[in-house]
């Protein structure tokens, strides 16, 4: 007879570990994860852990009460990986991240990800809310305002069609190249690469960019493309 | 119309949220609806404290759940309107006790016994917060005019926008003009520019609420407070009426300015 995978995997991570779940009924793999973490006690004991939940559909509710389970044991949940749009969305509302540092298994097999597309890009048409943290390996787009307390970790450029007034990280893999544009620029705190921005206490009036020059973030009017600096 | 159930709510602790649900369940009792108040705060109950109605509890709302008792019995009525009735929250059990599915039910049972179902949330978005919101046909998010009061409630919209519960109502609670005025506390328009969802009700800072709630009667019936004024003018927009904002002194055109933001006229 052929072995099931087993429900609950545990792997070492950079940093953290990462547990994979398989595919059950939500109630019983939690239950499983934590029979697991109280049997290994001194070993969960102080863990950072991502889950990777496969296509499992959680909302908010499911996630907070394990998120809650988990640091009654003293492990504390920072990432839920998913391939359910349903429950990214649900991580990001509550601040944990959605990727992790290794590649999945099943990722490794795709193309090399180093070579961002420059035309993928990250399309979100609603504002978002205190709490919400969104990263993706591309550029993003967001239609609506990035309130206080919302963040963005792009390996790539930011471009905000409202207010910007949380976190912004662009070019967070490195990429010097990023820019973040904003139709009103005040965000909490501004990233590009390694470079970090205090915010200014004037209020973005006008449309505006970020980008590096010579190693500083320059601030300067956002303007149609001009085709040949075309930056 | 048949009965309408509305929650409210908030991300931060202590905003006055039921403060809120006592006052607008006596003003909408007072125009003539039945009106139930259900405690969701299960384990921290204290809507029955502030409508003055603790001495009168004999089964609670896990009672009503758990099938120890019938729902009328559990439904306190008010001493001053006959209109209005509490059901409690349990003191000594926890949020544990009472599933969504278990609110779903209490809350279509309720549809049949009045016009009105007021659910007083706990804060937090925890178990709690989702048993509270789950039969709501309407949201209510309540803030104070404090940047980690108005931060929560942002992160409350949006997770109520991705429950799938329809955008909120917004009221905001404790507005003092004069610290507004001196640039001290931010003011509505702030509030509404960040949070931009619909606003049902400013309430201003008013000491009687707190003596009031002291003594089991609460400003709704005071024709004199200026914050009951406010709850009261709250009651009759969840009605259907088109009530103008209070004129907040100090605060010239505010009005059209809100207007500008809630896209009313
Ligand atoms: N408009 C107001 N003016 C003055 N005091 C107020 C006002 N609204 C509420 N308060 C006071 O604020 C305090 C907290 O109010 P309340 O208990 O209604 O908050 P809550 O949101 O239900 O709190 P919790 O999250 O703990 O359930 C009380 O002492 C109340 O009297
Ligand atoms: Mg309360």
């Amino acid at each position: 007879m052929k072995e099931l995978p087993p429900l609950v995997q545990i792997k070492g991570l950079r940093d953290g570990l990462l547990v994979s779940l398989g595919d059950a009924d939500w109630e019983k793999l939690q239950a499983m994860l934590i029979a697991q973490i109280d049997e290994r006690q001194a070993f969960f004991q102080g863990a950072r852990l991502a889950l990777d939940v496969g296509s499992q559909i959680l909302h908010v509710t499911e996630m907070v009460n394990l998120r809650d389970v988990l640091s009654e044991r003293n492990v504390s949940l920072w990432a839920v990986v998913s391939d359910s749009p349903t429950t990214v969305k649900t991580a990001q509302l509550l601040g944990l991240a959605t990727r992790v540092s290794k590649p999945r298994p099943e990722e490794s097999l795709r193309p090399a990800a180093d070579a961002v597309e420059d035309e993928t890009a990250l399309w979100l048409r609603r504002t978002l809310r205190s709490g919400t943290r969104i990263e993706f390996p591309g550029h993003v787009v967001v239609v609506g305002d990035v309130n206080p307390g919302a963040e963005i970790i792009a390996e790539g450029s930011v471009l905000v069609w409202g207010r910007l007034r949380g976190v912004v990280h662009a070019g967070a893999g490195g990429n010097r190249e990023a820019t973040v544009c904003a139709l009103e620029l005040s965000p909490t705190q501004l990233r590009i690469a390694g470079e970090i921005a205090l915010p200014s206490e004037k209020k973005g009036e006008r449309p505006e960019k970020v980008y590096l020059g010579n190693g500083r973030l320059v601030v300067e009017p956002w303007q149609p493309v001009n085709l040949k600096s075309n930056r | 119309m048949g009965a309408q159930i509305v929650t409210i709510t908030s991300g931060k602790g202590g905003v006055g949220k039921t403060t809120a649900v006592a006052n607008l369940g006596i003003a909408l009792a007072a125009n003539g609806k039945k009106v139930v108040c259900v405690d969701g705060d299960i384990g921290l109950r204290n809507l029955d404290v502030v409508m003055g109605l603790e001495n009168r509890i004999v089964y609670d709302i896990v009672d009503v759940i758990e099938g120890r008792c019938r729902l009328r019995q559990a439904m306190i009525r008010d001493r001053r309107l006959p209109g209005l009735f509490l059901i409690p929250a349990a003191q000594t059990r926890d949020k544990t006790a009472v599933s969504p599915s278990d609110m779903l039910r209490l809350g279509a049972e309720l549809r049949s016994e009045c016009d009105w179902i007021l659910i007083d949330s706990p804060a937090g978005i925890e178990r709690g917060f989702k048993n509270a919101i789950t039969p709501a046909d309407r949201v209510i998010v309540l803030t104070n005019p404090e940047v980690s009061a108005v931060r929560d409630a942002d992160r409350v919209i949006g997770i109520l926008e991705a429950e799938e519960k329809g955008s909120p109502s917004l009221i905001i609670n404790r507005i003092d003009y004069d610290m507004v005025k001196n640039h001290d506390m931010l003011s509505a328009e702030d509030v509404l520019d960040l949070l931009a969802i619909d606003l049902i009700g400013i309430v201003p800072e008013d000491q009687t609420v707190l003596i009031a709630a002291n003594r089991g009667t609460p400003i709704a019936l005071d024709d004199k407070s200026r914050a009951g004024q406010a709850f009261r003018n709250i009651a009759r927009r969840l009605t259907g009426e088109d009530v103008p904002f209070m004129d907040l002194d100090s605060q010239d055109g505010l009005w059209q300015r809100l207007s500008r933001l809630t896209g009313r006229k």
